[in-house]
Order: C-alpha cells, then sequence, then structure tokens
C-alpha cells in the first residue's frame, strides 16, 4: 500500500455501531433498488418477448405500448442514477467522510 | 441503389482517409503529450488516478460505444425495428448494477485490475490467475470482435474489398493503437477515448437533429416514415418480435441475450479498470452518472438514426449495400450531409475501434503483467516496479499483434456473437466472483475459484456446441461461424441464462465445500470497501 497507515483492529471497526449505520444504509438502499430495476427489466424483457399484441397497441399515432415502454427502462434508469446520488450525498458520505478521518487520524 | 463494389454511393474514400489521418495526428500528439507524465506503475495502469470523474465518465462511454453499438444498433433498428432497440436498453441498464454494486466498493478496494479486489482476502496466486485468465479471455473476444469488424468497416467506408487490402488497413489500425498504449499508457489511451466520445456523440446528436427536423421534430411522423419505407413488413418494425418472435426457441435466446447484456457490463473488466483512474470513490460514481446519461443520450439518438435510416435510405438499399446493417447510420449521414458528413461518420466509426481496442489492450496487459508476472511468477516480489510496467509494455505489443492476425482471420465473421460471447463469459465469470467477494463474508478462495472457472467454462462450452458456431446453413440471416458439419446441441446462440446462475450456484457451492474462513480479512475488505481508508491516492506531480 502507498498510503501508510496505523494498524487497525478492522473486527472491532466492522463491529462498532457507526459501521453498522453504514453498511444498514448502503445495503437498505441498493439492495431493494437493485430488485427492483432488474424485475422492471426482467418484465420488460419479457412483455417484449412473449406479449407482442399488448405492446404493438398503439397509444398516439404510430407510438405504441413499447416504444413508451422502451422510453421508460431510459427514464427509470435516470431516475434510480438521480436518487441514489442524493441518497449517497446525504446519507452515506458524511458517515464514510467521519468514519475515515477517525480511522486515518487513529495512529498519529 | 445498386451494388457497388467500390463501397457506399457517393462515398469518397480519399476524403473518409484524410479525415480519420486529421484525428490520429491529434490524437497522437496528445497521447505524446500525455506520455511525459507517465512513470511509475500507477501512472501507466491508472493513469496516476487524476483524471476527474466527468472526465472519466466521458472516458467511460468512449471505452463502451463500440462500433457495434453505434453502426450495429442504428442498423439493427433500420432491419429490424423494434429488436434493434431492445439491445440498447440491456447496455444501458446494466449500468445500475456497476453503479449501485460494483464502483465505489471496487475503486476503494483495488489499485490496477479486477484481480486486486477477487484476490484481497483469499489465497493471492490462485485467485490472480483465475481472474487474469477470465479478463484475458473477456478481453480478447471483445478485441477479435472490434478488430473483425474494422475489415467490414474497411470494405464499406474506404472501398477495399480485397482481402489483402483489408488486411493491410487491420494491421495499420493495430499498429496505430499499439504506439497509443505503448507510448501513452492509461493517460494516453483515456485521452483518446475522451476525444473519441465527445466526437461520436456531436456526430450522433448532429445526425439526430438533422432528422427530426426533416420530419418537424414529431416521432410518430418519423416512425410513420419507416413504416411506410418499409414496404408490406413495415408496420412490424414498431413492434417487437421481428428478429426474435420466430420461435420458442428464439424467443428464449432472448431472455438468455437479456440477461447477459444486463449483468455482464460490470463484469468488463477494461469498464472495471477504468474506476481506478479516478482519485476517490466519490469520482467513481460520478464517472458512473456521466457515463450513464452519456451512454443513454446515445442510445435515444441510434433509435432516431436507426427509424431514419429505415424512413430516408430505405431498407432495400441498407440490405442491398457491402455491409448490410452496418452500413445503415452511414449510408444516412450520405443522405443528409453528403460526402463531407459521411467521411466524418466514417472517421468516427475508425476512431471508434481503435478506442476500444487501445482501452482492451491496456487492461489485458495490465492484467498479465500485474496479476500474473508481478503476482503469480513472482510472488508478489517484484523489487523494480519498472520491470512490471516493461512486462506490461512487452504484453502490450504481444496482444496488438494477436489482435491484427486475429482480426485478419476472423474478418467477415459475425461479430454480434463474438460480442455476445464476451458479455456472456463476463456475467458469468466475472460478475458473481466479483459480487461474493464485495458481499458476502463467508466466501472464500474455492469459491471465488468454482465461480470463475465454473462461469468461464460453462458459457464456452454451451457457446461452442450452440447454433452460433455450427448448424446453421451459410444461407441463414445469421449463418454459423463453422460451416460444413454440425456438431451442436446446445439450442440457444446465448447461453447466459445457464451460465449465469451456475456460476452463482458454484460460487456458492465451491464456498461451503472448504472450511477457509478469512474473517478477519473481510473484516478489513469491507471497511475499506466502505469508507475509503486507505484507498490509493492520486499521484501528484
Amino acid at each position: 500500500m502507498s498510503t501508510p497507515e496505523p494498524h487497525q483492529d478492522w473486527a472491532e471497526v466492522q463491529a462498532g455501531a457507526e459501521f453498522t449505520e453504514l453498511r444498514r444504509r448502503l445495503r437498505v438502499f441498493v439492495f431493494p433498488m437493485t430488485a427492483l430495476f432488474l424485475l422492471w427489466y426482467l418484465v420488460y424483457v419479457l412483455l417484449a418477448d412473449y406479449a407482442h399484441g399488448f405492446m404493438s397497441t398503439k397509444l398516439v399515432g404510430d407510438i405504441n405500448v413499447a416504444l413508451v415502454l422502451g422510453l421508460g427502462q431510459f427514464a427509470s434508469t435516470f431516475a434510480i442514477t438521480a436518487l441514489y446520488v442524493r441518497y449517497a450525498n446525504r446519507k452515506l458520505d458524511p458517515l464514510a467522510t467521519k468514519l475515515r478521518a477517525d480511522l486515518e487520524g487513529a495512529g498519529e | 441503389m445498386t451494388v457497388r463494389a467500390a463501397g457506399v454511393t457517393g462515398n469518397s474514400p480519399a476524403l473518409n482517409i484524410a479525415i480519420f489521418a486529421a484525428f490520429v495526428a491529434i490524437t497522437l500528439v496528445v497521447v505524446f503529450r500525455a506520455s511525459r507524465n507517465t512513470k511509475t506503475a500507477a501512472d501507466y495502469y491508472a493513469a496516476g488516478r487524476s483524471f476527474t470523474g466527468p472526465q472519466n465518465g466521458v472516458a467511460i462511454a468512449g471505452d463502451y460505444l463500440s462500433a457495434a453499438s453505434f453502426l450495429g444498433i442504428a442498423g439493427a433498428i433500420a432491419l429490424n425495428g423494434y429488436d434493434g432497440f431492445l439491445y440498447s436498453i440491456g447496455f444501458l441498464v446494466a449500468w445500475l448494477v456497476a453503479l449501485l454494486l460494483v464502483a465505489e466498493l471496487l475503486r476503494n478496494t483495488g489499485k490496477y485490475t479486477m484481480g486486486d479486489v477477487l484476490a484481497f482476502r483469499m489465497r493471492q496466486r490462485p485467485v490472480r490467475a483465475a481472474a487474469a485468465t477470465s479478463t484475458m479471455v473477456v478481453s480478447f473476444f471483445y478485441l477479435l470482435a472490434q478488430m473483425a469488424g474494422a475489415g467490414g468497416l474497411v470494405a464499406l467506408l474506404l472501398g477495399i474489398t480485397t482481402k489483402t487490402g483489408q488486411s493491410v488497413v487491420i494491421a495499420v489500425v493495430g499498429v496505430i493503437m499499439i504506439v497509443y498504449v505503448l507510448v501513452g499508457g492509461m493517460k494516453g489511451t483515456t485521452w483518446v477515448q475522451i476525444i473519441k466520445a465527445a466526437l461520436l456523440i456531436t456526430g450522433a446528436l448532429a445526425m439526430t437533429v438533422w432528422v427530426l427536423a426533416k420530419f418537424g421534430f414529431n416521432l410518430s411522423s418519423l416512425l410513420g416514415a419507416a413504416v411506410d419505407a418499409g414496404g408490406a413488413s413495415g408496420e412490424a418494425l414498431l413492434n417487437p418480435g421481428k428478429q426474435y418472435g420466430g420461435s420458442e426457441t428464439s424467443k428464449l435466446d432472448f431472455v438468455s441475450l437479456g440477461l447477459a447484456l444486463v449483468l455482464g457490463t460490470a463484469g468488463l473488466p477494461h469498464i472495471l479498470m477504468r474506476f481506478y483512474t479516478v482519485p476517490t470513490a466519490r469520482e467513481a460514481r460520478r464517472s458512473v452518472v456521466w457515463a450513464i446519461v452519456l451512454i443513454g443520450v446515445f442510445y435515444l439518438f441510434t433509435l432516431v438514426l436507426g427509424y431514419g435510416a429505415g424512413a430516408i435510405v430505405g431498407p432495400d438499399a441498407i440490405r442491398n449495400a457491402p455491409g448490410k446493417a452496418n452500413s445503415a447510420a452511414p449510408l444516412l449521414a450520405e443522405a443528409l450531409g453528403g460526402p463531407v458528413l459521411l467521411g466524418f461518420i466514417a472517421a468516427v466509426a475508425f476512431a471508434t475501434i481503435l478506442a476500444v481496442v487501445a482501452g482492451l489492450t491496456i487492461t489485458a496487459s495490465a492484467s498479465f503483467a500485474h496479476d500474473i508476472y508481478a503476482n503469480v511468477i513472482k510472488k508478489g516480489q517484484v523489487d523494480d516496479k519498472d520491470a512490471e510496467v516493461r512486462v506490461a509494455r512487452i504484453t502490450a505489443v504481444v496482444i496488438g499483434v494477436v489482435a491484427i492476425v486475429g482480426g485478419i482471420v476472423a474478418n467477415g465473421q459475425n461479430i454480434a456473437f463474438l460480442v455476445a460471447l464476451a458479455f456472456a463469459v463476463a456475467a458469468s465469470a466475472n460478475l458473481p466472483t466479483i459480487l461474493f467477494s464485495l458481499f458476502w463474508k463467508r466466501f472464500n478462495t474455492s469459491g471465488a475459484l468454482w465461480s470463475t472457472y465454473g462461469g468461464l467454462a460453462s458459457s464456452i462450452v454451451l457457446i461452442v456446441f450452440s447454433p452460433a458456431v455450427s448448424g446453421k446453413p451459410a444461407g441463414a440471416a445469421t449463418p454459423s461461424m463453422v460451416q460444413g458439419v454440425d456438431f451442436h446441441w446446445f439450442p440457444l446462440e446465448n447461453p447466459g441464462i445457464v451460465s449465469i446462475p451456475l456460476a452463482f450456484f458454484l460460487g456458492w457451492l465451491g464456498t461451503v465445500l472448504s472450511k477457509e474462513r478469512q474473517d478477519d480479512k473481510y473484516a478489513e475488505m469491507e471497511v475499506r470497501a466502505l469508507t475509503g481508508v486507505g484507498a490509493e491516492k492520486a499521484v501528484a506531480h
């Protein structure tokens, strides 16, 4: 490692209240969100694959359900990205920065 | 339009070459300037970790948007309509896996390669050897697809139809790429990717606005015109199923492809390596955000360009042009802006191949030098970091030569299947191992080896015995790679639906069958991953 760093009792840090809270905050967001977008993607793929009649229903002019749902995948991807960035900035970064400062300052 | 041996009608090879030569000249100057600060291993592999998130995001877009996604998807939409669009959705949604689960944690725990993360708490040598093997296999197939595509592009854009002439151009492309990588290292490669991404996205934006303007900025009118131009089967362009809806097997194949696309991206080693070029995990996150926006917007452009090519150029003209579907975007450029716009788009397509191939080469060579040479052969005891970088440079030349030869041999092959193979192998061999290693405390060396080698072997074996390799006649829409013999027994062209769950299962099985536990190392890895403690910092020059 190029960064000189104090010896840490990693297991102790890992079991600590602040770290447990950081891990909880990360997992409580990313796991359900991953399940959600994968499920939504899978539903979309299966619809495109097996429900041609439904997907071919025209809504406005030549714009059909398939196109709207496809563009919906773009919209949901952009929306989840924005939500995660907001969440990380507010809930993850401050705690991670504090923990890191505590740990890197510990050996000085 | 009639089929012309000299390539696309209205094409001016001299103009195309001149614009491409200008791109090469400019990028070479940039690469030589970047090389002045390339001294250490961190400089060579990770550009001194000095790029900002936005810069890296643009470079990721440049690394990810290959000629296959530009020419291939626009062409697929022009000819197969909606089914072509489905590819781009898989390629885009996949980035959420990288954003939420992989990018930041990987940046905090690794230094240069995917092997750094996988081997963090495992026995170093076997896991690094596995990570390097899978990195090189994925990169090789991806590389082959790009180089084989170059041959088709040459025929299309420069009017060179003889195999010998195409081989010379493939060799020239390969040599320029080797110079970029050798001289500029990761920093030079990154700048090439940034310049290429800017040109590609600007060009696509200009064409998109142009196409939309022709239809009064009304998407429905554009779709209607594409339907009219498509004749009797035009209506089918708007609906899913034109390409994959034929039989139950092809429908299942599409699900399998969809899985590989969405899970493959976050396992592509050349994408993972880009996260080491920024100073912090926060910048890695910003990189992915920029990449998602740019890649998403670009795929929206290709939707317009694909239907635009169908409406303005017409599917018959595209089908009859040399290069078939791949010629949709160049033909559209020619129809809109004449030879100058065509020359620009042609040059951008070449620049795309160069930038992607350079990224793949530096990744594969870094993995060999850092994982195999420094850690497996020298057991982590490399006294002189210069020796490791020297090995990386030599490997880059070897890979470059292999890519040239492979590109010449594979010229004319079905490149879509090579790209799908790279994604399927990445999703099977790499992603399960990465996720287990980052999130599962119990995961151990045995599990990592089982999931990596199991995913690698199952995906490759299934592909070898799939209809993509043998069994489909030369007259089929996508003929098999090998003609005259039929040894296929796996019904699907894409192995993902079997090999990805199998690799996750093997990772679990291998883990519980071994008694090894590394709880302390996992504690260290998890704390580092989440907080960024002791993460590699930017190199100051």
